[in-house]
């Protein structure tokens, strides 16, 4: 997805607590409009702070960064307007119906009256929630809480969306549905979604581009083929029949750029797989060998992930409340 | 689940099919602007809570009714006196002298009404520490609200709520004997003047207590640790001339006596440590002060 104009111009973004851990440290990158914008990294890497800074929710401690064409320290309350967020938490009111909730939201924009009735019910619509307007929250499943949150979320009509941990705890069917309505967000809205997930195949498969940071610091940012290009390419794995080397025929293959043979199979690196692979086996084939057996391995998500962040086990660096309010999340995640 | 499912898988679809056209776009529009949008709507919420849940509403008035019923009851101080042979006249003088009425119910139950004010401005500050806890301050913060109207919902709404349960307790404490020789509708309205101003600035004070905190355990303490000496070291039990004369200068600056103060003279005729102009002009201060104080944390500690 080629990028038409950044909606988000981070710029040296940094962010220390009591002046001595650096949450964000240095963080550069932009966000084209209509972009799905994946923000990943561990535990504690420095995500939630970068939204919160983006969200206006805390000052950085230097740098500086655009949202939607305004600064986020100097008028917070112009970005504010201009973008939607929805928390990982389960904020909206249980005693109250979707609708009301939605009407909430609604009035903290400032938005009239006549205008958010009819909002409302577009994006009851939207969601897929106009037959439980009028049932109370607490009666939702957790995919109909989050849709709900993607409504509250859209209630101002933004043209940027943050979403944090938008799948987190439902189960596959829901995660799905709840991308579907992501994607759809982009496609017919037009609107720029910035997101963090753990679920990174699906990240893989929703985002435009993704950024990983560790350590309050970016290590990588691309496009999901990118990311996973730049670990190398590729495996393909090769049986022969013939036991003749065949490694310097198969290394003038097009994109090839490895090749190692153990007994009578070849592991091929390669930037595109699947174009390389019929272009490897016509060359083996013209020398009259014989190919007994293919396979093509494309780099998943988590190892590009575990490539950048490391395979360390991060320890806890939740505290108490964050760990209290995923309970909670997960909790009504699960609810029925 | 299913129909989730299916759903999504229709608005997938039709998204395919439109996904050339260039759908609606989004842009920013004109909203309401004014500092004070979206004020009535965080008030009304937490009027919601306690409207829809009756069982608050019902906790939060059993406690000064049993106050009201057993310590009012049981400290008859003409029963106790009654009995130690002394006439009934002398004892009733005795009592007008040291409380200013003749019967010890009837100067409690004034005092139970700042007692409800200081209980309801308690749990608004309890209020913001879960709403931090649950995530809803941080999606409320990050609309375009304004910080003070974040302070004031809470404030706003622990007024109503503290008026209404001043009411009740009120109309109890008639109910249960107490005095009503002078009462009169212009002295329940300026008691409930009073009122007013201490809910401001109590339940400012009590919300600026909780602004930054996000532990509600921590929160609790601080409400017990300050509870009882907001209540015991004021005019609201006992008067004012039989304490030890260092507690009679943290009562003298606690805004609690001169609410109590107030009602004291409005409803009962009693006479009161201090003018009743000057009682007013100390609780102007004391809630212009706070909330003035509560809107400028809240712009600088709700954004860290």
């Amino acid at each position: 997805m080629q990028a038409t104009g950044a909606v988000i111009r981070v710029n040296g973004l940094s962010k220390s607590f009591n002046g001595k851990v650096k949450a964000v440290d240095d963080l550069s990158f932009e966000v084209g409009e209509r972009e799905i914008f994946g923000f990943l990294g561990p535990n504690g890497a420095g995500k939630t702070t970068t939204i919160k800074m983006l969200t206006t929710l805390l000052k950085p401690s230097s740098g500086s960064a655009e949202v939607c064409g305004y600064d986020i320290a100097s008028d917070p309350n112009d970005v504010r307007a201009a973008i939607g967020i929805v928390p990982q938490e389960y904020t909206a009111d249980e005693d109250l119906t979707g609708q009301q909730n939605i009407r909430f939201c609604a009035d903290l924009y400032g938005i009239p009256r006549g205008v958010s009735r009819d909002r409302t019910n577009e994006l009851l619509d939207l969601v897929g929630l106009q037959d439980a307007a009028d049932r109370k929250v607490q009666t939702y499943s957790g995919g109909m809480r989050r849709r709900l949150e993607i409504a509250c979320g859209l209630i101002n009509h933004p043209r940027l969306l943050f979403l944090d941990e938008p799948t987190l705890g439902l189960d596959v069917q829901t995660r799905t549905a709840v991308w579907d309505y992501i994607k759809k967000l982009k496609v017919d809205y037009g609107m720029t979604l910035f997101m963090t997930t753990h679920y990174l195949e699906e990240a893989d498969g929703v985002c435009d581009r993704i950024a990983i940071i560790d350590h309050g610091r970016l290590v990588k940012i691309g496009s999901p083929a990118e990311l996973k290009a730049s670990l190398g390419g590729d495996i393909i794995e090769l049986g022969v029949r013939e036991d003749s080397d065949l490694t310097e025929l198969i290394m003038q293959s097009k994109s090839v750029k490895g090749v190692r043979k153990v007994d009578s199979t070849y592991r091929i690196k390669a930037e595109l797989g699947e174009e390389a692979a019929p272009n490897i086996i016509d060359a083996i084939r013209s020398k009259g060998f014989h190919v007994t057996r293919i396979s093509v391995t494309k780099p998943s998500m988590d190892q590009v992930y575990l490539e950048y962040t490391g395979r360390t086990l991060r320890d806890a660096e939740a505290d108490r409340a964050d760990m209290f309010s995923q309970r909670v999340t997960l909790r009504r995640a699960r609810s029925r | 689940m299913t129909d989730l499912v299916s759903r999504a898988q229709a608005a997938g679809a039709a998204t395919s099919v439109s996904a050339s056209a260039t759908g609606p776009s989004w842009g920013m529009e004109k909203t309401d602007r004014a500092k004070t949008h979206g004020l009535w709507a965080l008030t009304n919420r937490e009027l919601m809570k306690w409207y829809k849940t009756p069982v608050l509403l019902f906790m939060t008035l059993i406690q000064p009714v049993i106050w009201l019923g057993l310590f009012g009851q049981a400290m008859n101080f003409s029963k106790v006196f009654g009995g130690s042979g002394l006439p009934t006249q002398a004892v009733a003088s005795l009592l007008k002298g040291v409380f200013g009425v003749s019967d010890y119910f009837s100067y409690m139950a004034v005092g139970m009404l700042t007692f409800v004010i200081l209980f309801t401005a308690m749990f608004s500050g309890m209020s913001i520490v879960w709403d931090r806890r649950f995530g809803f301050l941080d999606k409320v913060l990050s609309t375009p609200v304004s910080r003070g109207a974040i302070v004031m919902g809470k404030v706003f709404s622990a007024v109503v709520r503290s008026l209404i349960q001043a009411a009740i307790v009120l109309v109890l404490a008639v109910l249960l004997g107490m005095d009503t020789g002078s009462i009169t509708a212009a002295g329940i309205a300026g008691t409930f003047v009073a009122l007013f101003l201490l809910t401001i600035g109590l339940s400012t004070f009590f919300l600026m207590l909780a602004l930054r905190s996000n532990d509600w355990q921590t929160q609790q303490a601080i409400m017990n640790l300050l509870n009882l000496p907001l209540l015991f070291g004021s005019n609201a039990l006992f008067p004012i001339t039989a304490m030890p004369t260092w507690l009679q200068d943290f009562v003298r600056v606690n805004p609690i006596s001169y609410t109590t103060d107030i009602g004291r003279q409005l409803l009962l005729g009693a006479p009161g440590f201090a003018p009743l102009g000057f009682d007013f002009l100390f609780l102007i201060g004391f809630s212009v002060l706070f909330s003035t104080i509560g809107i400028i944390m809240s712009w600088k500690l709700l954004t860290k």
